[in-house]
């Protein structure tokens, strides 16, 4: 599904990442960790296409197309989605107003009709209610006044309604607490855990992993992945740190 | 006034002058008196260009709420003056939108004449291209009018580096217990937030325009006609966007 070939980017000319490879097949669950300033959060933005993260070498091909060749908007279409590290606050925009236009825009770009007022409002309340947040949270301005914990869950609302392909989840598991830990690693369980999906996790810690089991764990540093394993790697690097295993 | 105004004029400083010499004389501005107790609405859609003046005296213990969306032809003024008897309540709120070479203007001053009355003005403005959009307001507090509360909230937004925004809030208080509060903002669309909504599949000029529809949709708060306002100020937002 997705194929990263020595992927070289640079953040305000400053090279972050440096030759990254990673392969990731329908159905599987792959968790990127690291130390801090590795260029994990940089993996995720270059890959969704942040303005001002400069791909200077490497390809990515996501299902087929070349995904670097797409503006932001062309790659959630085509089936990406980007889970906030900081979810951004949009003072005086409803999160349904945007969801919908947002849904509806990807819809436009695959061709598909656009759902009415009342389905999406269907789908939408089917997403919050399985991420326990009140609807009431939704007719709000995108993440205002939101909790940490609240930002992550409406993440995982909206990755719940786009129905993504591909999620890269950064650091979702930041800023929460055990319960509400336990809610999202769920959330991404029952929307991205299917044969036709596959989830990219970063992240710092082992906790997000034992509720969402990894298939794959790998090891960035210094902007490239210098290890890779099953599950027991993330234990292991839990228990040993970072220095060890990189070294 | 008779003579045609120039840039040491301060309230004609940023105006389009040889607009304003064509419409030169212009005619005697409109006459709008609230009686005492009094109740008073307008709305202004300012879309073919001109200068409009409104002198609008509010009697005591009135209330008065306009709202103006400015967005027409080359050159588009609004000039507002209002005078507050006691207990009088004044709400304005106004956009404008403009890209191209337009400049737009909304001149105001609010005069408290007598204690206790209230004004609240807010003021948006959406510019891009070489357009220039100007707010000057000036607030007068009279001798003896205590128990003034009066504010401006006054933001642009600038879609492009060669666009122009002036504000300027002006405050003139000869009485010493009033609440006279001003702000004053002009910025860049959130380059982060843009992201954000485009990442979940809106275009760019889908994001934009759904960032501008909630920088300007404060100000139609209030008004009868508020769902047609804001379709139009949309309109405009997604012709600049």
């Amino acid at each position: 599904m997705l194929s990263i070939t020595n992927l070289q980017a640079t953040v305000a000319d400053k090279p972050i990442l440096k030759g990254l490879s990673l392969s990731i097949n329908a159905g599987e669950v792959h968790a990127i960790m690291g130390p801090n300033g590795a260029g994990k959060s940089t993996l995720g933005y270059t890959l969704a296409g942040r303005p001002g993260y400069e791909v200077t070498g490497g390809s990515v091909v996501f299902d087929g197309q070349d995904l670097l060749a797409l503006d932001p908007h062309e790659r959630a279409a085509a089936g990406l989605f980007l889970g906030f590290q900081y979810p951004v606050e949009i003072p005086g925009v409803s999160n349904l107003q945007f969801l919908r236009e947002s849904l509806n825009a990807q819809r436009k770009i695959r061709g598909e009709d656009p759902l009415s007022g009342a389905d999406f409002l269907k789908i939408a309340r089917a997403q919050a209610d399985a991420m326990g947040m009140e609807m009431d949270m939704l007719k709000r301005p995108v993440n205002v006044g939101f909790s940490g914990g609240e930002k992550k869950r409406n993440e995982m609302v909206q990755m719940g309604i786009l129905n993504p392909k591909l999620a890269l989840l950064d650091e979702t598991d930041s800023g929460l607490d055990i319960d509400a830990l336990r809610v999202v690693g769920e959330g991404i369980n029952r929307i991205m855990r299917k044969a036709d999906k596959a989830v990219l996790l970063i992240t710092h810690y082992q906790r997000l992993l034992d509720y969402v089991q990894p298939d794959f764990v790998h090891v960035l540093a210094e902007g490239k992945i210098v290890r890779s394993g099953g599950p027991d790697l993330a234990l292991e690097l839990e228990r040993e740190g970072y220095r060890e295993l990189a070294a | 006034m008779t003579a045609l105004p120039t840039r040491r004029d301060e309230a004609w400083r940023y105006a389009d002058l040889d607009a304003v010499a064509r419409a030169w004389p212009l005619p005697a501005p409109e006459q709008i008196q609230v009686a005492d107790g009094g109740k008073f609405a307008r709305t202004i859609v300012q879309d073919k260009g001109g200068i409009q003046q409104i002198d609008l005296h509010l009697g005591a213990n009135s209330i008065a709420s306009l709202h103006f969306l400015n967005f027409g032809a080359d050159y588009g003024r609004i000039e507002l003056n209002v005078t507050l008897e006691a207990g009088a309540d004044f709400a304005l709120g106004a956009a404008q939108i403009g890209g191209a070479k337009q400049t737009l203007e909304i001149i105001t001053t609010v005069t408290h004449a007598a204690p206790d009355a209230t004004s609240r003005q807010i003021v948006r403005s959406v510019l891009a291209g070489q357009a220039t959009g100007t707010y000057l307001g000036k607030v007068a507090v009279a001798r003896g009018a205590q128990h003034t509360d009066s504010e401006q909230s006054v933001k642009a937004m600038l879609l492009d580096r060669t666009a122009t925004a002036n504000a300027k809030p002006e405050l003139e208080i000869y009485a010493d217990d009033v609440k006279c509060a001003h702000g004053c903002a002009i910025g860049e669309l959130d380059a982060m937030a843009l992201f954000y909504l485009q990442s979940r599949g809106l275009t760019p000029a889908e994001a934009k325009t759904l960032l501008l529809q909630a920088f300007v949709a404060e100000v139609f708060e209030g008004a009868a006609d508020q769902e047609t306002l804001q379709a139009l100020a949309l309109a405009q937002l997604e012709a600049l966007a």
